[in-house]
């Protein structure tokens, strides 16, 4: 794509990098002065490449992962990567907040088809932090990403969004305009949700089969179409959308229980509720 | 103009990551998440190369162009899109090259390929600038698009 004629106005700086990363299509957006510069790029790839090891500490579907090996029991927590240590922390902060509706040691039939459960006794729990690495790893990114340069970003997760101003003090406040992916029509948009720093997650099962399940019996969850929770971590977005997605008809009461976050609840139904009018619905 | 060919750029990248999600969802468990081509940026605007690069057709007739991308190989295959563009909008999105061969590849391209399709259509006139939902495949697709969008400032 580098056969485009330069356009006669200045246009302002917005770039956009995309990777496919842990299972799902990644993009990185600049906005600003600074989105143009050798720093910029070199940033973006260094968080590529962040995220990419990132990949290889948790990913459940490599054998050779930290993750893979703890649930083998062949590698114990406190003997794990420091990152490990803390998502396995986190992980733990994540089920108190969620009165266990987000657990990353999940009941064995909860675990994912694609998993070998073979072996495992009844009652077993497997150590699976996928549902929360998503989210700290692309929040850290847009952390990481944000820190260092100036201008505005945005981390586009598989859905999930984190973003960061532009730290500079006198810097205007761009809003990245997040549409919501309609669960029954996803090629529609159902509202769109500004946001100038923070994080932006939805949970659902929009054509993906019942992929979210109860922690506590490992039943698939099914009582809403998709939870999409903003506030101002994408870590602790994504982990209340899950939740919450989870809880079902308690999905409003998780969210607004935890300060500064908000929720839009898409029902079976197509009806939808909200945190406080969160949104202008189309 | 420049969002014309952009989205192409956008198109090209999606369908990478429409069949990507899709490797990592239908294997075996052991090839998650492993690219099989250079994924693009789309356009770089700053001239940097990228894997993905357009090619135009004169008119045929209409003020009607048409933007053919290129061949992107994936873990599931060939993948080239061409779109056609009337009066600065994108009014065709057609598949040149898909995977193809077995049964799982045309169920991927009887879901896929239409979502593709009217995401591009309909992501032409987006006022948003990122996708939040649950479905990676066309979220995978509507945000790449739209990144590409974002680089052209439209």
């Amino acid at each position: 794509m580098t056969g485009t004629p330069a356009p006669p106005v200045r246009r302002s700086e917005h770039r956009a990098w995309v990777e496919q990363l842990m299972g799902m299509p990644v993009s990185i957006h600049l906005r600003g002065d600074g989105a143009r510069s050798a720093t910029a790029d070199a940033r973006v790839q260094a968080v590529f490449d962040e995220l990419r090891a990132v990949e290889v500490l948790f990913s459940p579907y490599r054998a050779d992962s930290q993750v893979s090996a703890i649930d083998r029991g062949e590698l114990s927590v406190a003997d794990a990567h420091p990152l490990v240590r803390e998502v396995v922390d986190l992980c733990r902060t994540a089920a108190t907040l969620t009165g266990g509706l987000f657990d990353a040691w999940r009941p064995v039939r909860a675990v994912r088809p694609v998993r070998p459960v073979e072996g495992a006794a009844p009652g077993t729990r497997r150590f699976d932090p996928t549902g929360l690495v998503k989210g700290w790893a692309v929040q850290r990114a847009a952390d990481h990403l944000g820190a260092g340069l100036s201008c505005d970003v945005a981390v586009n997760a598989g859905g999930d969004v984190a973003a960061k101003r532009d730290p500079r003090p006198d810097a205007a406040a761009a809003r990245w305009r997040v549409g919501i992916e309609d669960p029954a029509e996803p090629t529609r948009v159902l509202a769109v949700l500004p946001l100038v720093s923070g994080g932006v997650a939805t949970s659902g099962t929009a054509h993906r089969g019942r992929h979210l399940v109860d922690p506590q019996d490992g039943a698939a969850a099914a009582a809403l179409a998709s939870v999409t929770v903003t506030g101002p971590s994408l870590l602790w977005a994504d982990v209340l959308a899950t939740a919450a997605f989870v809880a079902g008809e308690g999905a409003l009461d998780l969210v607004g229980g935890v300060p500064g976050y908000a929720a839009l609840v898409v029902g079976l139904d197509g009806g939808v509720t909200q945190s406080d009018d969160l949104v202008r619905l189309r | 103009m420049r969002r014309i060919v952009t989205a192409l750029a956008g198109t090209v990248t999606a369908l990478v990551m429409l069949f990507g999600y899709h490797t990592s969802t239908a294997g075996s468990g052991t090839t998650a998440a492993v690219p099989s081509a250079p994924l693009t940026t789309g356009n770089s605007g700053s001239g940097s190369s990228g894997s993905s690069s357009s090619s135009t057709s004169g008119a045929s007739g209409g003020g009607t162009q048409t933007y053919t991308g290129d061949t992107v190989q994936t873990q599931w295959g060939p993948v080239q899109v061409q779109i056609a563009v009337t009066g600065g909008e994108i009014t065709d999105v057609t598949t040149l090259q898909h995977p193809s061969g077995n049964p799982r590849d045309e169920e991927i391209n009887a879901y896929a390929l239409p979502v593709l399709r009217e995401s591009a259509l309909s992501a032409q006139s987006a006022d948003f600038d990122l996708v939040s939902g649950a479905t990676v495949t066309s979220q995978g697709y509507v945000g790449s698009l739209q990144s590409a969008l974002d680089q052209a400032n439209l």
